[in-house]
C-alpha cells in the first residue's frame, strides 16, 4: 500500500509545478505505470482521490497508462513482448535479456490551469 | 545524464516526445523538470549512499517474506565474522524491538525502525537510522527490511546490494509469483535448507529456474542458519562483494543494486506541461 505515499510525492511535485508556472490548479495528470514497477494503477487511482483533497490537484483527473514488459535479447538481438514473470527471449529462449519497457513509473504529462488568457 | 542523451527513452515513453516539444497551437510549453514519482525517495537515497560511501560501509538490503530467516541469517553471519569485519544492523518491523534486541545480544550495534503500519522502509527512514549509528566503526551494514515480498522492492534506500531470501517452507514458485521483488535480487538465498528432507515438494532447481525466467543471472546460494550448511559460501560472497566495493571506492565510484542501475536508464524524461485557461475548466 505504498501508492498513497507515492501520491503524496506526486501532489508535492504538482504543487511545485503549479507555483513555478504561476498556475492556479492542476487539470489533468498522466502517469505511466509499468506492470513491473511495483505499483498498481488501480490502487494509485484510489490513493490519488484521497491525496488530492484540498490541494492544487483537488479537481485534477489522473490518467494511468499501464505498460507491459518488452525485452531485448542480448544473445540474438530480437525484441519480444513477454509476461511479467517470464522475461526470456521469445525467439531463442535465452534468459540473457534486458527489460526495455514495463518497469517505468513516469509522470508523463501535466495540464495546468492558468488564470489568464493564453498567449500563443 | 539520461535527460541529456536520451538513453532513458523506451518504446513505452518515446511517443511522449512526439510531436516535438515546442510551443504549438495547443499552448504546450517545454520544461525541464525533475520527475519520476519516486524522485523524492531517490534523491534521499543518493544522499544516503554518498554518506555510506564516505565511510566505506558496504550496505546490504535483506528482503523476504516474514519468517524466512533474515534475523537468524544475521545472527549466524555476525558469529562467523566476529573479529574479521565490523557489522551494524538496521531492523525494520511494524512493531517491537525484538529483532534489534537479538542483534544487540551479540554485541553488534543495531537500530530498530518501527514503521507502525508502513509495509516497507524508504530512504528517509534510513536517513534517520544512519544518524543513530557510528558509521566510522562499521565495515558492513545490513538493513533488514520489513518482511514483505511486494513493496520493499520499489524503494532505493541508498544501499549497495539486494539479497532476497526464499525459505524452503514458502514454495519454490515464489519468484514467478513476485517478479518485481525477485528481479531486484543481486543474490537469492534459499534458506532453511535443513528442512528440505521434510519438504519434498520444494525443488531448489525449480526455484532457480523461476528466477532465471525473470532474466536474472544473479547467483543463488543454499543455506541453513541453524545447521550452518552453506554459511561459508554466503560469507565468501559477502567478502567478494566487500572487496569489489572497496575497489570501486578507490576509483571514486560506487555500487548500486543491479535493478537500480538498470532503472536509471528508463526513468524520467521531463513531463510535458500544457496549460488550460481558467474559463474552460468550469
Amino acid at each position: 500500500m505504498h501508492e498513497l505515499s507515492l501520491c503524496q510525492n506526486l501532489i508535492d511535485q504538482l504543487t511545485d509545478l503549479t507555483n513555478t508556472h504561476h498556475a492556479v490548479a492542476v487539470a489533468r495528470v498522466e502517469v505511466q505505470v509499468g506492470v513491473l514497477s511495483g505499483v498498481e494503477a488501480q490502487l494509485l487511482q484510489s490513493a490519488f482521490t484521497l491525496a488530492r483533497a484540498g490541494t492544487v490537484a483537488d479537481a485534477a483527473e489522473l490518467i494511468t497508462e499501464v505498460t507491459t514488459p518488452r525485452v531485448s535479447c542480448r544473445w540474438c538481438g530480437a525484441e519480444s513482448d513477454t509476461p511479467p514473470n517470464n522475461l526470456c527471449c521469445l525467439a531463442c529462449d535465452s534468459f540473457d535479456t534486458q527489460l526495455i519497457r514495463g518497469h517505468e513509473l513516469i509522470l508523463a504529462r501535466v495540464e495546468l490551469v492558468k488564470n489568464e488568457p493564453l498567449t500563443l | 545524464m539520461c535527460n541529456t542523451c536520451g538513453c532513458n527513452l523506451s518504446d513505452g515513453n518515446r511517443h511522449l516526445l512526439s510531436p516535438p516539444l515546442n510551443r504549438g497551437a495547443s499552448g504546450s510549453t517545454p520544461e525541464k523538470i525533475l520527475n519520476g514519482l519516486l524522485e523524492h525517495n531517490d534523491r534521499q537515497a543518493r544522499i544516503n549512499r554518498a554518506r555510506l560511501d564516505a565511510q566505506g560501509v558496504l550496505t546490504i538490503n535483506l528482503m523476504s517474506s516474514p519468517g524466512s530467516g533474515k534475523t537468524s541469517l544475521l545472527e549466524a553471519t555476525i558469529r562467523v565474522l566476529e573479529g574479521r569485519l565490523r557489522i551494524g544492523v538496521i531492523e525494520g518491523d511494524l512493531e517491537t524491538e525484538n529483532d534489534a534486541d537479538r542483534i544487540r545480544a551479540l554485541g553488534v550495534p543495531a537500530h530498530q525502525i518501527t514503521t507502525g503500519t508502513a509495509c516497507h522502509l524508504d530512504a528517509h527512514l534510513i536517513h534517520g537510522a544512519l544518524d543513530q549509528l557510528d558509521l566510522a566503526q562499521l565495515d558492513i551494514l545490513f538493513i533488514e527490511n520489513v518482511g514483505n515480498l511486494v513493496c520493499p522492492a520499489s524503494f532505493d534506500l541508498g544501499h549497495h546490494r539486494n539479497v532476497i531470501l526464499l525459505s524452503v517452507t514458502e514454495g519454490d514458485d515464489k519468484p514467478a509469483k513476485y517478479p518485481v521483488m525477485f528481479r531486484a535480487a543481486d543474490l537469492m538465498l534459499i534458506s532453511k535448507t535443513d528442512l528440505l528432507p521434510y519438504l519434498p515438494e520444494f525443488s531448489p532447481d525449480r526455484a532457480e529456474r523461476c528466477l532465471r525466467h525473470l532474466a536474472s543471472m544473479v547467483p543463488t546460494l543454499h543455506l541453513s542458519a541453524r545447521s550452518g550448511a552453506g554459511v561459508a559460501d554466503w560469507i565468501e560472497w559477502l567478502a567478494a562483494e566487500r572487496d569489489g566495493y572497496c575497489e570501486l571506492l578507490n576509483r571514486h565510484q560506487t555500487l548500486t543494486p543491479r535493478v537500480e542501475s538498470e532503472g536509471r536508464k528508463l526513468h524520467a524524461p521531463s513531463p510535458r506541461i500544457t496549460f488550460r485557461p481558467l474559463a474552460s475548466t468550469s
